[in-house]
């Protein structure tokens, strides 16, 4: 029944899929650790070493146990004439195999511990960043640098498109670990984040740092890192948080202090400039056209997700937009749920994440694509007045 | 004809034979049959939650979507989980205690037998809930196994609770089965059988039994939580009204470690059953066996927040369950070096039953080894939720428990069926089953350090080689295991007859009784020296 | 045989009563687990609770940052910011900051703030005189308000912690008491 739906047709991809592997080894173009990655801290760097002499320890007695299982098993068969010995006890040996063992464990504890010291001082930091955790994307607010409120809040959003998803298009070099605006810090900077969700619980990770840290709604949890290599750095959710769970990656550009001044210095007239643009918007008349395009564009990227893209949704999961009341009704109510989003659901507020431009033109193609033919060309500054209705 | 029928008495039978057709099965209290009924239910179960997992597999086979849509993948990752762990893993050491503990104790059966026929059929509703669930709009249970907080609450789908409830039966069945072993195994002893006489198997499922009577109260709790939270408004878990979703995770891991021993302790006893009997020598430090298994249960009770280490406890909450994980390793390490022990210098032969178990220690010790791995915290934090993590308890429970049972059912086949199953056709099974185990599992290893997330529909490319060779390492290890069904039946249907004592080194009331085990035992309880 | 019947019921109803407790001990984790966590900071959680202490001392010694921030969740037209974004304090010297909320939407509507601190440890040293996050706060549509929080850091605070971030997150609570209300009905 409903297993149809989702069990497309197998047979069709078993052959399907053996044809594009080939045409997958074409783009592949980066190649698989088979390790845990040294990354580009110390902290990472003392995890890794850790994580090697563990293993090595590992590796040891492994080669010991068995070796002298496998020279058991190879001497001491019935196949081979011997008579089974008849011991069964030895206080001595039983001691023995319980303190060495205990002995070696205190080894690994030692480093073990001073590690996990290390990574639990978040003191001195000199940027702190809240990362909030959302259905499926991060959110990046500069709250404080060197004693400086920064002006500077974003959403981080999967890059990868859809199509490529989808296998109907070549999947790019990043696949799946690309966002449309990554997290930018300085290098050689104590960073300290904040961790926090707005629904779900969700994972903030960069392998490269080794921070993993869970973002809890309701609750706010601090890690910090200090990187001294530039570089683009990529990590992904590591927490099951729904349906998008595998789709919304982490990615983290490490500048010199230079650079990262001027990115913020670029970043702070963006905000301004994009402020400006708002406020032209709201003086004109935008026609139903110019609407619909844009709103696509931003109804593809942000809803479609669940809403699916012909807007039927997915029944008892994420609610149609096509022919809903919602869609069909009042506008004011449209704009609201759009705004601050319904509790309790998986409808997010959008209010930091789209401008007014961008909740009317959403607004607006949700009215009129799939045959929601209300007519409504709902302007920005409709979305302005709606916001500031009650404060007016 | 029926006459007829009624005229075969077995001559062992001094009661009632037993009622034909579908009302046997039904209304038996027999322990000999339910435990039948347990394994066989448990091997549907292992082939359903298989099935799944070579859904989720296939959909893995190389990145982009193909086949199933991510909710749905979410769906398949959350119920493998639960049948593998509640109708697969479960069932079937419960099957092998119904059938074996009475024979290994010398008592004509469970102490309860209509509580054991209960616990039994309440099974297949629970299963027949959550599986239906999947049909429902908005489909099944789709927040892992774990059913995080609110992931499961607020944001969950509208089945949730047929999830809850399938899940309140069989914690039902489960304890009930739980307090028939406890019960059994004190009372139903026969004379001269102490405690320090008893075979490992029998030890192990006490401990076992006292876990799950520790423990699923726990799960019952967890899941009501979400029940009310969900849909009376309460708000144990959400940080609006004052709760904590961090708290669920605790609620659930006091529950979820122990439980992992549930699933592998009585392994430990099925082992320390065959690898003497097929040493031809008595199983090294007994005592000590004893020992250690009662302190890993202890110490079960004391490690649950090492699943949680990313959650952000204070550092000295981390240190302490760093500890206490690190701990666990001394027990098992002495359980894995009395094995090897027992083997030095005995004469060993090579049938399936000891194949497998040799595979048991290999493999699970390798699931150990990573077990240790994870819990070093600061490593952790790397590890921790990646396919790592997936390679560590498929190690521990596919290679470790299922090989086990498979290693339990070889053994004990004759004993059931009066038949030797075909040697030749064991081995297939198990050579076939440890390299495609090993193909499936083990270069997930590679793909969690690597920074392969779990429980993803979807992958980077960079991880798309190592896929598809855990996937067809998947799709072999599932189409072997329909040679053990194939394998069973021949075993039942025929074979060579076999003697009460099939194996020449086994020890154990078991092998004192013909085979096939007639329908009733021990009704006069037999001398223990 | 009527004996050991007696025997295994004697036992069953043991091992019930074990199963009992252990019902009985989950549904005491709940208020076990928040008293844990307030006694020892673990989960940043301490903070629910207003204390008549009263800082004996004023440690001018060392400042720490205190750090403000908040989230509004989904569903509430409702901005929510601190005033300041960080002080510095003396541990010991009572300090009040102000948050401002305004219900930028065309109903009523009772919000929770949730507060969080982060570390965890610190919570037991972050002291509250006063803090609306003890109450509901109901505002109507268009209302703003600013809301105070009165506090003090313990100067027994170890020395390795030089910042506290105080996190409230701001939830829609309408609805739940709306349905509290009709239950009680």
């Amino acid at each position: 029944m409903h297993l149809s739906r989702y069990l497309r047709s197998g047979g069709a991809l078993l052959a399907s899929g053996f044809a594009s592997v080939e045409a997958m080894a074409g783009e592949q173009t980066k190649s698989m650790r088979y390790n845990m990655t040294e990354g580009v801290t110390e902290i990472s760097q003392s995890v890794y070493s850790l994580h090697q002499i563990i293993l090595w320890i590992c590796v040891i007695i492994g080669v010991i146990v068995f070796g002298a299982m496998f020279y058991s098993i190879f001497k001491h068969r019935k196949s081979k004439g011997v008579k089974p010995a008849t011991f069964h006890e030895s206080v001595k040996v039983e001691i023995a195999w319980t303190i060495v063992p205990i002995i070696i464990l205190i080894g690994m504890a030692v480093p073990a511990t001073s590690t996990l010291r290390k990574m639990e001082d978040t003191s001195d930091a000199e940027l702190t960043i809240k990362v909030t955790g959302y259905q499926w994307k991060w959110r990046y607010e500069y709250i404080d640098y060197n004693g400086r409120k920064l002006d500077i809040d974003y959403f981080s959003n999967l890059g990868t498109s859809q199509r490529q998803i989808h296998n109907k298009e070549k999947k790019s070099e990043n696949y799946l670990l690309e966002v449309d605006r990554p997290l930018y810090i300085p290098t050689g900077k104590k960073v300290r984040f904040l961790i926090t969700a707005n629904d779900v619980i969700h994972s903030w990770w960069v392998p490269a740092f080794s921070v993993k840290k869970d973002a809890i709604p309701g609750f706010i949890n601090e890690t910090w890192t200090k990187v001294d290599e530039p570089g683009t750095y990529r990590g992904q959710c590591a927490e099951l948080c729904g349906k998008d769970h595998g789709f919304m990656p982490v990615v983290v550009k490490a500048l010199d202090t230079k650079d990262f001044d001027g990115w913020l210095n670029t970043e702070q007239e963006k905000v301004a400039e994009a402020k400006r643009i708002e406020y032209e918007a709201y003086g004109r008349d935008w026609p139903l056209e110019e609407l619909m395009t844009e709103g696509k564009k931003i109804y593809d990227a942000k809803c479609a997700v669940c809403h699916m893209p012909n807007g039927e949704g997915i029944p008892g999961a994420f609610p149609a937009l096509k022919d809903s009341a919602v869609a069909l009704g009042d506008i004011s109510k449209h704009i609201d749920v759009v705004v601050y989003g319904v509790q309790g659901t998986a409808m997010q507020a959008f209010k930091d994440q789209l401008n007014d431009i961008e909740t009317a033109a959403v607004v607006t193609y949700e009215r009129n694509a799939w045959g929601n033919d209300t007519g409504d060309a709902v302007q920005p500054r409709t979305v302005r007045d709606h916001k500031q209705q009650a404060t007016k | 004809m029926s006459a007829v029928l009624d005229d075969h008495h077995d001559h062992h039978d001094h009661h009632h034979a037993p009622p034909k057709g579908i009302m046997r099965w039904l209304l038996t209290t027999n322990h000999k049959d339910i435990g039948a009924m347990y394994l066989w239910f448990s091997f549907i179960m292992f082939l359903t939650g298989g099935f799944m997992a070579m859904i989720i597999r296939a959909e893995l086979f190389q990145p982009g979507l193909q086949i199933v849509d991510p909710n749905f993948f979410n769906q398949m990752t959350t119920v493998h989980g639960l049948v593998m762990v509640f109708g697969a893993v479960m069932p079937a050491f419960t099957g092998l205690a119904n059938y074996m503990i009475p024979m290994m104790i010398g008592a004509p059966d469970m102490a309860l037998p209509r509580m054991n026929n209960w616990s039994f059929w309440i099974l297949p509703f629970a299963f027949l809930i959550l599986i239906s669930s999947l049909f429902t709009e908005g489909g099944g249970p789709n927040f892992g196994w774990t059913f995080y907080a609110p992931l499961s609450t607020t944001f969950g789908p509208d089945s949730t609770a047929m999830f809850v409830f399938s899940v309140h039966i069989m914690g039902i069945s489960s304890i009930m089965g739980a307090i028939n072993v406890v019960v059994t195994i004190m009372n139903m002893r026969a004379p001269g059988m102490s405690y320090m006489k008893m075979p490992l198997f029998c030890w192990t499922w006490l401990i076992t039994a006292f876990l799950l009577i520790a423990v699923m109260p726990v799960l019952a709790g967890a899941v009501t939580m979400v029940l009310t939270d969900k849909y009376f408004g309460t708000s144990f878990f959400d940080a609006a009204g004052g709760g904590d979703p961090v708290m669920f995770q605790h609620i659930f891991w006091f529950f979820g470690h122990p439980e992992v021993y549930i699933m592998i302790l009585p392994s430990f006893g099925v082992i320390s059953a065959i690898i003497p009997a097929f040493s031809r020598k008595k199983l090294f430090g007994y005592a000590s066996m004893v020992y250690a298994t009662a302190s890993i249960a202890g110490l079960s009770f004391l490690v649950w927040s090492h699943h949680m280490f990313t959650t952000g406890m204070p550092v000295f909450g981390e240190l302490f369950f760093m500890y206490m994980t690190m701990m666990i390793a001394v027990p098992t390490g002495v359980k894995v070096f009395n094995w090897v022990a027992t083997m030095w210098r005995g004469a060993m032969t090579f049938e399936t039953p000891m194949l497998f178990a040799i595979g048991f220690v290999i493999l699970f010790t390798i699931g150990g080894f990573s077990g240790l791995m994870l819990a070093i915290a600061p490593a952790d934090f790397q590890y921790h939720d990646t396919y790592f993590v997936v390679a560590h308890f498929h190690y521990v429970l596919v290679s470790g428990a299922i090989f086990s049972i498979m290693a339990g059912a070889y053994y004990w086949l004759p004993k059931w069926t009066g038949h030797m199953y075909d040697e030749t056709l064991g081995k297939w099974h198990f050579w076939l089953s440890t390299i495609f185990v090993n193909l499936l599992f083990f270069p997930m290893h590679f793909l969690g350090l690597a920074g392969m997330p779990r429980r993803i529909p979807d992958y980077a490319t960079q991880f798309a080689d190592v896929n598809m060779i855990v996937s067809i390492g998947g799709f072999c290890f599932g189409l072997t295991q329909l040679l053990f069904l194939y394998i069973v039946i021949k075993c039942i249907k025929g074979g060579e007859k076999a003697p009460a004592k099939p194996w020449e080194g086994a020890e154990g009331l078991e092998w004192s009784i013909p085979s096939p085990a007639p329908y009733h035992t021990f009704e006069v309880p037999p001398k223990v020296s | 045989m009527t004996e050991l019947a007696q025997k295994n019921k004697k036992l069953v109803v043991k091992l019930l009563g074990c199963v009992a407790f252990m019902s009985l001990f989950v549904v005491a984790l709940v208020p076990l687990y928040n008293t844990f966590c307030e006694i020892t900071g673990l989960n940043g959680k301490g903070t629910g609770i207003v204390t008549d202490d009263r800082p004996s001392t004023i440690d001018t010694d060392r400042l720490v940052t205190v750090q403000f921030i908040t989230q509004v969740n989904p569903g509430m037209p409702w901005s929510f910011e601190p005033l300041e974004s960080q002080i510095k304090v003396y541990p010991g010297e009572i300090k009040k900051v102000m948050f401002r909320a305004t219900n930028m939407g065309a109903k009523e509507i009772t919000g929770q703030a949730i507060p969080s601190v982060t570390p965890g440890l610190t919570a037991t040293y972050f002291k509250k005189t006063e803090c609306f996050c003890f109450n509901q706060q109901v505002l109507k549509a268009g209302e703003s308000v600013d809301m105070p929080v009165a506090f003090f850091v313990d100067p027994e605070l170890p020395k390795e912690y030089g910042t506290i971030t105080l996190s409230y997150s701001l939830f829609n609570v309408t609805q739940a008491i709306e349905q509290a209300e009709l239950a009680s009905k």
